[in-house]
C-alpha cells in the first residue's frame, strides 16, 4: 500500500476531538433500519458505526448531518442512515457535495466513497476538491476492489494481486488515497481501521471538526471477493490482518512494506477554506448581505 | 419597470435572465460558445451573494448543480455539445431524483470538437433523449437576445414548478448576437419560488403534495429528513426499491405523466401571420428569425404562408402541430441539423400535410433566401397540380 514515497512527518500538536462510543440503542435512532446489501463479515457496518459514534461525539446538530455518497457498496450507506442522505451517481458524490457545501455552508457534509468511486471514476473530482479546500469530509471505505459488481480489480489494488479481471495477478501499480489526497492539498489525511475502532471514531471525528477538507481512508474488508481471491483469510482473520498490517504513524518506517501501512492522523495543515475564500470574493465584488433588498441575508441563497 | 433599452449580447442575456429568476449558483467549465454565461456570472453571482465556480469538468459542473439545488438554491450551469454529452448521466439523475435546475446549452457544429464557433441545432434531440432509460424533459428555445433572457426566467420557473432539470436551447448564432433590448425587470416577470412541503416533517413523503401547483422540495439541513437516489425508490420512503416492479412502473409512470400530463401548461407555440396561410414554416431558435422574414415577404408580395414557431420544443407542441396540418397542405422544416425535427413533425402531421425538410449543417445559417426558394417551390407545383 505504501513505500519510500510517502512523506509523513509525525503529526502536529493538532488536538484531535474526545470521542466516545456509544450503546446500540443510541445508535439505532440514526439508523433506517430494514436489511442491509452488505455481506457477512464485510467491516463496512463497522465503519458506519464509527460514523455515527463521531457525529454523536461531535455533538452537532444532525439535523445538519448531509451524508452525500457516490455508487458501490460504500454508497448504499446512504439507505441505512437516518440522516439527510444523498446517493448520487458513480464517482460524482464530491461534486454534488461541493454545490451543496458552497449553496449552504452551514451543512456538514461527509461524503461517502468506496476506492473505486474515489480514486478511479471521481479521482478528478477528489484531487479538485482537495484543491479547493471544500470543508467536507471524504471518508473512503477502501476494500481494494469493485465489490458490488463482483470482485474487480480497482485503482487500490495492489499489484499482483488477483480478481475477476485480473485472474494472472494486477499488472498495474495501486494508488495510496492518503498521499493522493495528501499531494492534492487535502489539509487533512488520516487512515484507520476497524480492527482500531476506537481510533477510527477519532479520526473520523477529527476529520469531520476539521476547517477544510479531510480525507479519511477506512480500511475495509471484502472477504466475499478480495479475501476469497488473495489472502485466502475469512473475516476474522482478514480483521486479525489489520492488526499486523496497520503500523501507527509515529512508529511507521517507510520502505519497510511488506503489507505494512501506517494509520494515524498523517497529515495535519491550515489553510482558509473555500467558503471562507469566496466570502471574501462576494466583499471583493460588492454584496452586502440584505443589501438586494430581498430580505434573505443568509450567503449563497 | 423594464431596465432601459440597451444592446445586450444572447450570452449575457441568458446571464442575467439567471440573476432575475433569482439563480444564486453557478457551476461551469469553459467552452465555446458559452464561456460568455460563465465570465458574466462570475461577477454577478458574488455581487448579488450568490456563488460562481468553474468546476474541473461539465460533469463536476452539473453535480454541484445538483448539489446546490438540493441544498435549496436555484442553479444552473451552461456548456455546448461536448459539455452538453458529458453532462447527460447527471441530466438524467435530476429527472430521477426531481431536482431542479436549468441547463443552457449553446448549440454549436458537432459531432465531436465539429465546429466550435459556427451554430447548430443538433443536439435537439440529445436534449430529449441524451440521458439514458426513459424520462421526460423540458426544453424551450429562444430566438432573439430578448427571449434568451425571458426564456432563462421561464426556464427557472419550470424547473421549481415540475420539480425537474430544464434545458435551454440557445446557439453560437444567438449567444453571440447583439440586439438592442429593454429587458424586464423582476417585478414585470412571474417568478416560481422553492417551496417546502406544507406537512409535518414527520409525515412527509418525498414525492410530497402539490402547494399552488409547485411539487415542493425540502432543502437539505431542513427539518425534512431528505433521503435522494438514483435508484428506483419508494415514493413515500425515498428509499430504493429495485427489487418491485411495481413501484418501478409506478415511479417510471409518474415522471412521465408530471410533465406530459401538463404539456398544456408547458408548451407555448408562436402562431406567425398564420391566417389564412396555405404553407407554414415550421422553424425554431435562430433559424425561425429567417423564417420570419421569409413570411413578410412572401406576405407583401399575397403569397399565403405563416410560421409556427416552437418555443417549447420538449415536450413536443403536438397540439399545435395537428391544428397547423388541419389548416396547411405544406410544412416547411428549416433547421441546422439534418431532419431531427422534421421527423417529429412528420408524425405529427401523419400524412395530413406534405412535410418538406431542409438541413444545413456546415455550420452556416439558413438564410432567407433558401427559405423563400423553398416556399416558391411549394406555390409553383401547386399551380400545375
Amino acid at each position: 500500500m505504501t513505500d519510500e514515497r510517502l512523506i509523513v512527518g509525525p503529526p502536529d500538536d493538532h488536538e484531535m476531538p474526545t470521542v466516545k462510543t456509544h450503546t446500540t440503542a443510541e445508535l439505532r435512532r440514526y439508523l433506517r433500519g430494514g436489511k442491509s446489501l452488505w455481506c457477512p463479515g464485510c467491516t463496512n457496518g463497522i465503519v458506519t458505526r464509527a460514523l455515527i459514534d463521531a457525529v454523536l461525539s461531535l455533538e452537532i446538530d444532525p439535523e445538519k448531518v448531509v451524508v452525500i455518497a457516490g455508487i458501490g457498496c460504500a454508497g448504499r450507506i446512504t439507505s441505512y442512515l437516518e440522516f439527510s442522505t444523498v446517493h448520487t451517481a458513480h464517482g460524482r458524490a464530491l461534486a454534488v457535495a461541493t454545490g451543496a457545501k458552497l449553496a449552504d455552508p452551514e451543512l456538514q457534509i461527509v461524503v461517502v466513497m468506496g476506492d473505486g468511486d474515489c480514486a478511479a471514476i471521481g479521482g478528478n473530482h477528489l484531487i479538485h476538491a482537495a484543491r479547493r479546500n471544500v470543508d467536507v469530509t471524504a471518508l473512503v471505505f477502501n476494500n481494494s476492489i469493485y465489490g458490488m459488481t463482483g470482485g474487480q480489480a480497482g485503482p487500490t489494488t495492489r499489484e499482483s494481486d488477483r480478481s475477476k479481471t485480473s485472474p494472472f495477478g494486477n499488472p498495474e501499480t495501486a494508488f495510496d488515497i492518503c498521499e493522493l489526497a495528501w499531494a492534492a492539498g487535502s489539509t487533512y489525511v488520516a487512515r484507520g481501521t476497524p480492527y482500531a475502532y476506537r481510533k477510527l471514531v477519532q479520526l473520523i471525528a477529527g476529520g469531520i471538526a476539521h476547517q477544510g477538507f479531510s480525507t479519511v481512508e477506512a480500511v475495509s474488508d471484502c472477504p466475499t471477493y478480495y479475501g476469497r481471491m488473495n489472502t485466502k483469510l475469512d473475516a476474522a482473520g482478514m480483521l486479525a490482518a489489520q492488526k499486523e498490517q496497520a503500523v501507527r504513524v509515529e512508529r511507521f518506517e517507510p520502505g519497510t512494506d511488506g503489507g505494512r501501512y501506517p494509520v494515524g492522523l498523517l497529515h495535519h495543515t491550515e489553510r482558509p477554506r473555500f467558503v471562507d475564500v469566496y466570502a471574501e470574493v462576494r466583499k471583493r465584488a460588492g454584496w452586502r448581505p440584505g443589501a438586494d433588498g430581498d430580505g434573505d441575508e443568509r450567503e449563497g441563497r | 419597470m423594464a431596465q432601459p433599452r440597451r444592446l445586450v449580447q444572447g450570452n449575457e442575456a441568458v446571464a442575467e435572465g439567471a440573476i432575475t429568476a433569482g439563480a444564486r449558483f453557478f457551476a461551469g467549465y469553459p467552452i465555446t460558445p458559452s464561456t460568455e454565461i460563465a465570465e458574466a456570472l462570475s461577477a454577478r453571482m458574488p455581487a448579488v451573494g450568490g456563488t460562481f465556480i468553474q468546476m474541473e469538468d461539465e460533469i463536476a459542473s452539473i453535480a454541484a448543480v445538483i448539489g446546490a439545488s438540493l441544498a435549496g438554491t436555484k442553479a444552473l450551469t451552461a456548456t455546448s455539445g461536448p459539455g452538453f454529452s458529458l453532462m447527460q448521466e447527471m441530466i438524467g439523475y435530476a429527472t430521477m431524483t426531481q431536482v431542479p435546475c436549468v441547463i443552457v446549452d449553446v448549440m454549436r457544429g458537432g459531432p465531436s470538437t465539429g465546429l466550435p464557433t459556427e451554430p447548430a441545432q443538433g443536439d435537439v434531440m440529445q436534449a430529449r433523449w441524451g440521458t439514458h432509460g426513459e424520462h421526460s424533459i423540458i426544453a424551450l428555445v429562444p430566438s432573439s437576445v430578448h427571449e434568451c433572457y425571458t426564456l432563462t426566467v421561464d426556464a427557472f420557473n419550470l424547473a421549481e414548478q415540475f420539480r425537474t432539470p430544464v434545458i435551454l436551447l440557445s446557439d453560437a448564432m444567438l449567444g453571440h448576437m447583439r440586439e438592442a433590448v429593454a429587458l424586464p425587470d423582476r417585478d414585470e416577470l412571474r417568478i416560481a419560488e422553492r417551496v417546502d412541503p406544507d406537512i409535518d416533517p414527520a409525515d412527509y413523503d418525498t414525492v410530497g403534495s402539490t402547494i399552488d401547483n409547485i411539487l415542493p422540495r425540502p432543502a437539505l439541513g431542513s427539518p425534512y429528513r431528505v433521503h435522494v437516489t438514483g435508484l428506483v425508490y419508494d415514493p413515500i420512503s425515498g428509499a430504493p426499491a429495485t427489487a418491485s416492479p411495481r413501484v418501478a412502473g409506478d415511479l417510471g409512470g409518474y415522471l412521465r405523466e408530471k410533465i406530459y400530463h401538463h404539456h398544456g401548461a408547458i408548451t407555448r407555440v408562436e402562431d406567425f401571420m398564420m391566417e389564412g396561410a396555405e404553407v407554414a414554416i415550421f422553424a425554431y431558435g435562430s433559424v425561425a428569425r429567417a423564417a420570419r422574414a421569409v413570411v413578410r415577404w412572401a406576405r407583401q408580395a399575397g403569397v399565403p404562408v405563416g410560421m409556427v414557431r416552437p418555443i417549447t420544443l420538449w415536450p413536443f407542441p403536438v397540439e399545435a402541430v395537428d391544428h397547423m396540418a388541419e389548416q396547411v397542405r405544406t410544412v416547411i422544416v428549416p433547421e441546422m441539423n439534418l431532419k431531427q425535427i422534421a421527423w417529429e413533425v412528420q408524425a405529427a402531421v401523419g400524412g395530413r400535410a406534405k412535410v418538406v425538410d431542409h438541413g444545413r449543417v456546415d455550420g452556416q445559417l439558413i438564410t432567407p433566401q433558401e427559405i423563400a426558394e423553398l416556399v416558391k417551390k411549394e406555390f409553383y407545383y401547386h399551380r400545375f397540380d
